[in-house]
């Protein structure tokens, strides 16, 4: 088995969902979380605020320096993860595709370096 | 034969079979590689003294798979590597539904897996199932060896990294992921078309593979066949000088009946299956072409017939201007001038050079003069450029209308 990580690419510009829109996006995104878990394949996910709320540390000689703000600003940021454990990528693909059907968005899959266990 | 000539022989024959069954032996496509062109130096250097082995093919897989376990035992850091590989393939694989297919199959479906680029399909494809080199794909391809094998090594790290599946796509997905597969093909096709000529024999040997694969599946032999009798016309097809010839002014007694036969029972075959696709379609518009004596004699109602059903399965404003060039036989030249004109395909040369043909056969020289300038303003290669300037000096010097 191995770990992939499923990314929700958020667009930074454009109308957000209505409220309405957004809700049904959220029921359909707890079914995907749902049938995640029940199939064994659920690590860990959930939706992050947004990229103005970031903060950067970087080192600097031996310090750290800290400063306001996402890492890059971008027409896209990251709105959320899923991390997931799956055989092989058409597994992890097909996940992803329940994914970007749930959340309306692009999703970007990508494989960590270590295996998981089984 | 020399034993040099047997061993090449077998290399062409054999290399994708063997490096498939390397590649679920060992559950790493690189290890299999080295592995299979470590058997084939052995062979090079056995054959001569003992003789071509009674299944050469059998020697070497064996000999790869020897070679492999000694150079694994050898290399302890390989060891790891291969574990790794290991789990991630062989174990994990799910027993196959239905029969035990081919490994060349489980590979070609790898090789052009969606997750990779349309670019790093292709040169897996002729790679690992052809056998080509890297240099020989380069040249074909115009792009500098080191771009090719860099694209190659990426592809490989992928295939391997994000865990892309060995084995052939669950029911539910072959529909798409053969698609997939037959458009890597037929992408080679239509390079060779223009370009180097063994990518097309390359090309019509993946598709003999895949149709002897999957008999069952009529868009894989439609693809055959369409590549058969487009091959079949190769000897007719271009000038002296490269440039090409169109079809209504091909020797056909050039044509390769052979190719041509091969074809024609290839799509009567698979359009009794009554599941008909784009490339059987093609196939049977090529087939009509084939069945021609003259091109005066060219059944273009049927071929009309045929894009009528091509423009309802797969629709694209090139196929729409193929079948303006067939109403123009069966309506005239007028009527198909209607329907280029609604086309967008200004960047397409044959587009211009299409509808300087039916001016010119309206009559309205000035205006094909112009659609010939326009179809060379677009033209990239010098074979075709050579081609409209001949139509266009004909035109200068024709009878005035």
């Amino acid at each position: 088995m191995k770990y992939y990580l499923l990314s929700v690419i958020q667009p930074s510009e454009g109308t957000p969902p209505s409220a309405e829109a957004l809700a049904e996006i959220m029921r359909n995104v707890e079914t995907f979380h749902d049938e995640l878990r029940a199939a064994g394949a659920w690590v860990f996910a959930g939706g992050l605020h947004g990229p103005e709320t970031a903060t950067v540390l970087r080192p600097e000689d031996e310090d750290v320096l800290i400063t306001d703000g996402p890492y890059a600003e971008g027409k896209e940021y990251l709105g959320g993860l899923c991390l997931i454990k799956a055989p092989d990528l058409d597994a992890a693909l097909e996940w992803g595709r329940k994914a970007t059907r749930a959340t309306t968005l692009p999703i970007e899959v990508r494989p960590f370096l270590h295996p998981a266990e089984d | 034969m020399t034993g040099a000539v047997d061993v090449e022989t077998v290399f062409r024959a054999e290399y994708g079979r063997a490096v498939s069954v390397l590649v679920r032996f060992l559950g790493d496509i690189d290890l299999a590689e080295e592995a299979v062109q470590d058997a084939f130096a052995t062979a090079l250097r056995d054959w001569p003294r003992t003789g071509v082995p009674p299944s050469p093919a059998g020697w070497i897989i064996t000999t790869a798979r020897n070679r492999a376990i000694d150079r694994l035992r050898r290399e302890s850091s390989r060891d790891a590597r291969h574990a790794e590989a290991a789990r991630l393939f062989a174990p994990d694989t799910p027993a196959e539904e239905g029969p035990v297919r081919d490994d060349r199959l489980r590979l070609i479906f790898t090789c052009c897996h969606p997750a990779l680029s349309l670019q790093a399909r292709v040169a897996l494809t002729l790679r690992l199932l052809g056998g080509l080199s890297t240099a020989r794909i380069a040249r074909a391809f115009l792009v500098p060896e080191p771009t090719l094998a860099q694209r190659l090594v990426r592809a490989k790290a992928k295939i391997r990294d994000a865990g892309i599946p060995y084995r052939v796509p669950r029911d539910a997905d072959l529909p798409d992921r053969l698609g997939g597969v037959l458009a890597v093909v037929y992408l080679i096709f239509n390079e060779g078309y223009t370009g180097s000529a063994d990518l097309c024999t390359e090309a019509v040997r993946l598709g003999r593979l895949l149709a002897e694969l999957m008999p069952d599946e009529p868009e894989v032999t439609g693809l055959l066949a369409l590549m058969l009798l487009v091959e079949s016309r190769r000897p007719a097809r271009a000038g002296e000088g490269g440039e090409p010839v169109p079809l209504p002014e091909q020797d056909r007694t050039r044509w390769d009946r052979d190719l041509i036969g091969e074809g024609q029972e290839l799509v009567r075959r698979c359009l009794r299956r009554g599941r008909p696709g784009p490339y059987q379609i093609q196939a049977a518009i090529n087939a009509v072409h084939s069945d021609a004596a003259t091109a005066r004699a060219t059944d273009w109602s049927q071929i009309l017939r045929l894009y009528d059903h091509l423009m309802t399965l797969a629709p694209s404003p090139v196929v729409a201007l193929n079948r303006a060039v067939a109403v123009a036989e069966v309506r005239g030249p007028g009527a198909a001038l209607d329907l280029v004109d609604a086309l967008d395909l200004d960047g397409y040369h044959v587009f211009h050079a299409v509808r300087a043909d039916l001016l010119r056969r309206l009559g309205r020289r000035a205006e094909a003069v112009k659609a010939y300038e326009r179809a060379l303003a677009h033209a990239d290669g010098t074979a075709e450029r050579v081609f409209l300037e001949r139509r266009l000096r004909d035109l200068a010097g024709g009878p005035q209308v």
